[in-house]
């Protein structure tokens, strides 16, 4: 009753090439934007902000990376907190080495270089399918964080390897509250989210999914292969590479390597299965549902601890978070394929009959 | 029965083409060329070639001896890619759709060589990028209301039936607006009503967009009654070119296919 | 040059790396089956490892614990197949793929969930000593311990490498492998079969755990071998046993010479990645690996 489209005509192609054609779409989606820029930071406490609301952001934004690359495009890649290192990492030494650039344009150019890395580490995909693909990005993934520790340049020779992350001062406005942190993060997200959808609802997504679904045709209909997939692996490590740079400035406070382990990439590989592979939106449910399930279990075992009385111990917890993890992509996999995203759209179509049945 | 089509000089020559898999030859200096306009029917048994002549002609397949000469242009060989861009589409045997795309989106990658925006325009949309994706969308409407498809064009292939998605292949091509178009049996699979609807369709595109057509088919009675000329294959080798008329009647030809002991 | 030192850095190397294939020979196993790379084989060496030293560590004596732990990689075998394998039947290769990699969580989960996450020590009786008369001979420390493993490596390529030449489940395994519903249609008990090969590869996977437990301790960092056995893989080729022993004897010795003899140039620490990058520059040169079939795209 409520979602219905009667009435919403298109009267000409740009009507229907809208982001959001339902009328109701628009209003839910900018009463969401509202919510998240302004009662958001009025209402949530510094917990909520700094260690929940802010990663699930920049985790999304990485998952947008990851789902560029291996859900629109089709490449399989394992290297994604590599790209992540190496944006961070770059974002310290720019900001430090050329402070007068300011931090956006270190972020841009931090981004660039995990670009760049991207790219000489996408160069095996134009040979190499599928999941010797992934082990090719393993390489990257191993050799990146081995380099970034070894080449003393980068982590400015500092003996711990752990660097404290310099304070963001934009136009002598300092980020150092964690309201300001997640406005920011909230901000550069948003944009990058909706060049990524104009992206991909564009030629250069429909080029990522032709070579993803069949290459040789896409080549004999003139899509460039090679560079396709290059483009592919150069964007997703800018997003990759942005989403290191804040989740070192805005999110941890240090740029170290041990944040960037082969276990993030597979916890972003997850995001990007659940919430739905080649799907915007997908890669924030992803990212959403995977933040908040560690939290969701603390919160049951805390209180069926408190209910029965029992002891559950942290070991416990987090055995059962990992086989949860895996169960769900096991689960998602054999049911819904492409993710909670899939599954949202069906629950739309079902909200639009309703409460009809058919 | 073929009205006298005004078909001009041969705008692609196959000269002495062979081509081998390992062992196994598909092709042996094969030679006939297709003239400008015309619709030209590649037939012969299983296994004859046929698909292997397409993708040779548009450069997937690289031939160990001779040469396709296109527009006057001749070369051993050629990308995929190049061949798109000189004015050469197709359809595939086996329908080669992007299977996770909707039927205008499958339709709109072919037209992806017209388009000149780069990634950095079609992030912003707004501007350059957008005319472009409208007027491209509106050409590509153009080729919806042609092929009578208008009701699937929000639907991904995957879910459409057999004889649909030939037609959005078919549509995919003509997007590239080419200059020669090979369809490789296009019919295969359908019904007599569909097979019908097909045949007009051919025949509209070579009428109204002039261009030239070869195509490989099973059915006799379609080839006899669209083509202008057959080229006639059987083991890699010509055996047979010429009118349809003429070629029905080649004692080679009948042979091939009912099967003489050799 | 010191060639006494060389050659021990080389034998060192090449006994891991028949280590490696050691773990390599279940994922041939599995793949050469079904057709389904199983990224959890890792954990099942893990699992395998840990279920033995726990219950060792109960008391019951090594046999005994063998045939159990045996037994519960059966079961886990047939499990995998029946709730994670058949529900994805058809599905491209890379979902399964990515199914394997949530079963490796799941089954990393499972084992420390149920025997906790304290490494153990697991003694086979054999020392890790260098053979005598080798080092008072030439100067050369092999260990002991390393030669058992590769003897044991050794029989296992052997045992394999006949059973599926010249059985009829063997055959049968050979043409499931191939496709599925061939196979089905001269009448195959497809459930069967991929039933017995996880059980069998379960077992390689004991095995294996067995090799690497006593070698490094029962802990976690086991079900990263897993990772180390891709690179093997891909010089080997996925379906060939003979490539599993010889891409891990490669992986081995170059990574082991690379990181004695490079290493020290670059500031140590290569052989977290060489062995992969190694296989990259494999693959870019031949992409079906060394004993792999190569693959033709046709439209």
């Amino acid at each position: 009753m409520l979602y219905r489209e009667a009435g919403q005509f298109k009267a000409t192609y740009a009507q229907d090439q809208q982001i959001f054609p339902i009328r109701q779409d628009r209003i839910a989606f900018a009463l969401l934007l509202a919510a998240a820029f302004i009662v958001v930071p009025l209402i949530a406490n510094q917990y909520w902000l700094s260690a929940i609301l802010t990663p699930f952001l920049i985790l999304s934004l990485a998952t947008l990376g990851l789902n560029i690359l291996t859900g629109y495009a089709g490449q399989l890649s394992l290297g994604t907190a590599a790209f992540m290192a190496v944006g961070a990492f770059m974002a310290y030494n720019f900001v430090l080495r050329m402070p007068w650039l300011g931090v956006i344009p270190s972020f841009i150019l931090a981004g660039l270089c995990a670009a760049a890395v991207g790219i000489v580490f996408g160069l095996p995909s134009l040979r190499i399918k599928g999941f010797y693909l992934a082990v090719a990005t393993l390489a990257c993934q191993f050799f990146v964080l081995w380099a970034i520790q070894r080449i003393g340049w980068i982590t400015n020779y500092s003996a711990s390897g752990v660097i404290t992350a310099q304070k963001i001062e934009i136009f002598a406005y300092a980020f150092d509250t964690p309201v300001r942190k997640y406005l920011l993060t909230l901000a550069i997200v948003a944009v990058m989210a909706l060049l990524a959808k104009n992206l991909m609802r564009s030629e250069t997504g429909r080029a990522f999914m032709a070579v993803r679904d069949m290459d040789v045709a896409a080549s004999v209909i003139g899509i460039p292969i090679m560079k396709t997939k290059l483009l592919a692996f150069a964007i997703s490590s800018f997003y990759c590479g942005v989403a290191g740079g804040l989740y070192a400035y805005t999110y941890l406070g240090t740029v170290e390597p041990e944040a960037f382990t082969l276990d993030l990439s597979f916890r972003i590989l997850f995001m990007v299965i659940i919430g739905g592979v080649g799907s915007i939106l997908g890669s924030f449910m992803g990212a959403a549902f995977i933040t908040l399930l560690p939290i969701f279990l603390s919160v049951l075992f805390g209180g069926i601890s408190h209910a029965t009385g029992m002891e559950i111990s942290h070991a416990v917890v987090s055995n059962l978070e990992v086989i949860i993890f895996g169960g769900l992509i096991i689960f998602f996999l054999i049911v819904e394929p492409q993710g909670l995203a899939r599954l949202w759209q069906i629950a739309k179509e079902k909200l639009r009959l309703w409460p009809f049945p058919h | 029965m073929t009205d006298a089509r005004r078909t001009g000089k041969p705008i692609l020559t196959v000269e002495e083409v062979s081509l081998s898999f390992g062992g196994v030859k598909a092709l042996q200096g094969v030679s006939f060329d297709v003239r400008e306009h015309e619709i030209r029917a590649i037939i012969g048994p299983n296994g004859a070639g046929k698909s292997s002549m397409l993708n040779v002609i548009n450069g997937v397949y690289h031939p160990q001896q001779g040469t396709i000469a296109f527009k006057g242009r001749k070369r051993h060989d050629v990308d995929p890619h190049e061949a798109a861009q000189q004015g050469i589409a197709r359809t595939f045997q086996n329908i080669a759709l992007f299977r996770g795309m909707t039927v205008l989106d499958n339709i709109m990658t072919g037209r992806n060589l017209k388009m000149k925006c780069n990634f950095l325009q079609q992030a912003l949309y707004w501007g350059s990028a957008q005319r472009e994706e409208l007027e491209h969308r509106a050409k590509v409407e153009e080729i919806v209301d042609f092929l009578e498809i208008q009701h699937i064009r929000k639907t991904p292939v995957g879910r459409l039936p057999y004889g649909l998605q030939k037609r959005v292949e078919l549509g995919r091509a003509l997007a590239a607006e080419p200059t020669m178009l090979l369809l490789d049996e296009p019919m295969s699979g359908m019904n007599l009503e569909e097979k019908q609807d097909m045949s007009r369709f051919i025949l509209d595109v070579n009428d109204q967009f002039g261009t030239t057509i070869v195509l490989i088919e099973h059915d006799m009675s379609v080839v006899m009654d669209i083509s202008d000329r057959v080229v006639v294959l059987n083991y890699g080798r010509k055996i047979a070119d010429g009118t349809p008329d003429e070629v029905r009647a080649n004692p080679a030809v009948i042979d091939a296919y009912l099967g003489v002991a050799h | 040059m010191n060639v006494a030192f060389f050659f021990e850095v080389l034998i060192g190397g090449l006994l891991a790396g028949v280590m490696y294939s050691l773990v390599a020979l279940g994922f041939v196993l599995i793949y050469k089956a079904s057709g389904v790379f199983n990224f959890a084989q890792g954990a099942m060496v893990f699992l395998a490892a840990l279920t033995f030293v726990s219950i060792m560590k109960m008391g019951i004596n090594f046999w005994l614990a063998l045939a159990i732990t045996l037994g519960v990689m059966v079961v886990l075998g047939i499990g995998i197949e029946k709730i994670v394998l058949r529900p994805l039947v058809n599905q491209p290769p890379i979902t399964l793929f990515m199914a394997t990699i949530g079963l490796a969580f799941v089954l990393e989960g499972l084992s420390q969930l149920v025997w906790g996450s304290q490494p153990h020590g697991l003694e086979l009786g054999i020392p890790d000593v260098p053979m005598e008369w080798l080092s008072q001979k030439w100067n050369i420390n092999v260990s002991q311990f390393e030669l058992f493993a590769a003897g044991v490596a050794a029989a296992m390529v052997a045992a394999l490498a006949l059973f599926f030449q010249y059985t009829r489940i063997g055959r049968a395994l050979r043409a499931v492998a191939d496709d599925h519903q061939a196979a089905l249609a001269v009448g195959i008990p497809l459930k069967h079969i991929w039933a017995i090969v996880w059980a069998v590869a379960g077992f390689v996977a004991l095995v294996a755990g067995l090799m690497w437990g006593a070698r490094n301790g029962v802990q976690f960092a086991l079900t990263f071998i897993a990772l180390k056995a891709l690179p093997v893989l891909i010089l080997g080729g996925f379906e060939s046993v003979p490539g599993a022993i010889v891409g891990g004897l490669i992986i081995g010795a170059s990574e082991k010479l690379a990181e004695v003899y490079i290493g020290p140039m670059v500031g140590g620490g290569i052989e977290s990645w060489f062995a992969y990058v190694i296989a990259l520059l494999f693959l870019l040169v031949r992409p079906q690996g060394l004993f792999g079939e190569k693959i033709i795209d046709r439209v």
